[in-house]
């Protein structure tokens, strides 16, 4: 596959074709723009999906049909309720602060869309390709709660406010234990890029290969990321039941329409981190096993078969690493929808219990365990 | 090291607990068409499945001789909580020169009716029951107040209990 037609090869077409008729400012400029745009559209195209697979993952498993009037099974129904937000005022109390009240959502959608840019969605094609990628990602997705703080406080209503604290001490509280899993990866793989992490899983995903500390940092960090994402089982932020809805309470029409995608973006985003540290990102599945046929089976998952066909079949090939990285975004999403239409909500003290008593010993001692695996050499 | 085997095998259980709830609605999740119970309502309306036990409203039980087991004790009307049932009664004379209370109306509000099953628990004689229709709105209050007596209907004669002839 490696042979073939690759991302990179696209992007330096597409950065000549600019450069032959166009200042390099201008170039520099315009690559920007389409970079961000493609990846905004990207994610909103997933978002979409996201929010009706929620919904009918969630009617099914209630023993529900979920979303089936608006189009076929349903599927223009988010289109319907979008056409419906925007329709519909953005109300602002009288006693809010407006200006910060005005700015919450938008910033906290600014948040979430700037842990997009080191993420590697296929080989070379990447945002930001920088060595500090991961750190990158933790550091902008613990900003996100100063939108929530914001919209909590600014919306002068006890709800809402009770919402953001719980938001802010669960957000501080998990930031933990997802950073100590991801650095448990990251002394594995040797490196902060996320490009670079996902070349290391060419031989075996390190949920695999690394033994059973990478499970468990797996496991601990798709709990510690529900948290962040503030979904059920820790809910808490807008606890529907006892919060009426947290921390957006006062929100109405679109500025509410974007906290909810906001919460699906983060989704997406934690996601997208998760496959890229353990599931090997846009890496097809390869068995880290030595005999025939598990050399066979990763021969045909790397296309190594194609390599004979003529070229233009060949660009086939360029969609597999995206076939992959966003079959692995929508397994790991759908494991969160299906913590959150089983699970009941935690309480906060549960909450702050499960963290600081057991997943955060939990994950230091894996790191431990890790660190020596790495000294003794016994990793693959 | 007590404490700890407790704290890890504490652990152990939760994930335990966990798995199984997750393999319940994982369940309900690959078989829709076995778990989801919800009816497509206006769609199914020729073919609805309604519980038998579900509470629609009250009528009086009339056999196939137009003849129902009301005395008018007016237990039901007494045993309601919110005035939704009135028995009006008159009085008749019988051939041998008695006079007897029997049942004129059997008036049902089901405008008030909060379905609470309290009639049919009160009445002696099981004269009554409730059905399992659902449909029941309309756009004029007064059609809710039903008389559930059908016109010509009369009190059914109990069996004659014939003494056992001891030999």
């Amino acid at each position: 596959m490696i042979s073939m037609i690759q991302f990179s090869d696209v992007t330096t077409w597409i950065h000549q074709l600019l450069s032959s008729c166009m200042a390099p400012w201008l170039v520099f400029l315009i690559e920007l723009v389409v970079a961000a745009v493609a990846a905004v559209v990207a994610l909103l195209v997933c978002v979409i999906i996201m929010v009706y697979m929620e919904r009918k993952v969630a009617g099914h498993m209630q023993l529900r049909h979920g979303p089936n009037r608006v189009g076929w099974h349903g599927l223009c129904q988010l289109f319907a309720d979008i056409i419906k937000l925007l329709l519909k005022e953005s109300f602002t109390p009288t006693r809010a602060d407006k200006l910060l009240f005005t700015v919450a959502p938008v910033l906290s959608l600014c948040v979430s869309l700037l842990a997009l840019a080191p993420i590697s969605w296929g080989p070379g094609l990447v945002l930001w390709n920088t060595n500090i990628g991961v750190l990158f990602v933790t550091a902008i997705s613990s900003m996100g709660v100063i939108g929530i703080l914001m919209a909590g406080w600014s919306s002068n209503n006890k709800y809402a406010l009770l919402g953001a604290m719980r938001s802010g001490a669960q957000i501080v509280s998990y930031e933990l234990s997802a950073g100590l899993s991801i650095v448990t990866i990251v002394a594995l793989a040797g490196t902060l890029n996320t490009g670079g992490i996902i070349e290391s899983q060419a031989n075996g995903w390190w949920v695999l290969k690394g033994h059973l500390p990478a499970i468990f940092a797996f496991i601990i960090y798709i709990i510690a990321s529900t948290a962040e994402c503030n979904r059920a089982p820790f809910d808490l932020a807008e606890a529907e039941s006892e919060l009426t809805a947290g921390y957006h309470t006062e929100y109405s029409g679109m500025q509410f329409g974007i906290f909810y995608l906001n919460e699906y973006i983060n989704m997406g985003v934690v996601a997208m981190i998760a496959s890229t540290l353990f599931l090997g990102g846009w890496q097809p599945f390869y068995l880290p096993f030595d005999f025939p046929l598990a050399h066979a089976f990763n021969d045909i998952m790397a296309l190594k078969f194609m390599e004979t066909w003529p070229a233009w079949i060949s660009w086939v090939s360029l969609a597999w690493p995206l076939v992959w990285f966003f079959g692995k975004l929508f397994l790991i999403i759908f494991f969160m929808m299906w913590f959150r239409w089983t699970f009941p909500r935690l309480r906060i003290d549960q909450l702050l219990k499960l963290e600081w008593k057991y997943l955060l010993p939990l994950s230091i001692v894996n790191l431990v365990i890790v660190a020596l695996f790495i000294v003794l050499g016994l990793h693959f | 090291m007590k404490a700890l085997y407790n704290y890890l095998k504490e652990v152990a259980f939760a994930f335990v607990s966990l798995a199984n709830g997750l393999l319940l609605t994982l369940k309900y999740f690959v078989t829709p068409w076995k778990s989801i119970i919800t009816e497509n309502y206006p769609d199914n309306r020729d073919h609805p499945s309604v519980a038998d036990e579900f509470a629609g409203e009250v009528i009086l039980i009339h056999d196939e001789n137009n003849e129902h087991k009301c005395t008018a004790c007016t237990l039901c009307q007494m045993a309601c909580p919110n005035n939704s049932i009135q028995i009006i009664s008159k009085q008749v004379e019988t051939e041998d020169g008695k006079k007897k209370k029997v049942l004129d109306q059997w008036v049902y509000h089901l405008e008030m009716c909060t379905f609470c099953k309290q009639c049919i628990d009160a009445c002696p004689q099981d004269a009554i029951k409730m059905i399992n229709s659902y449909e029941l709105s309309c756009f004029d209050r007064s059609t809710l107040t039903k008389v559930l007596n059908r016109p010509g209907s009369k009190l059914k004669e109990k069996a004659k209990v014939t003494p056992k002839v001891q030999e």
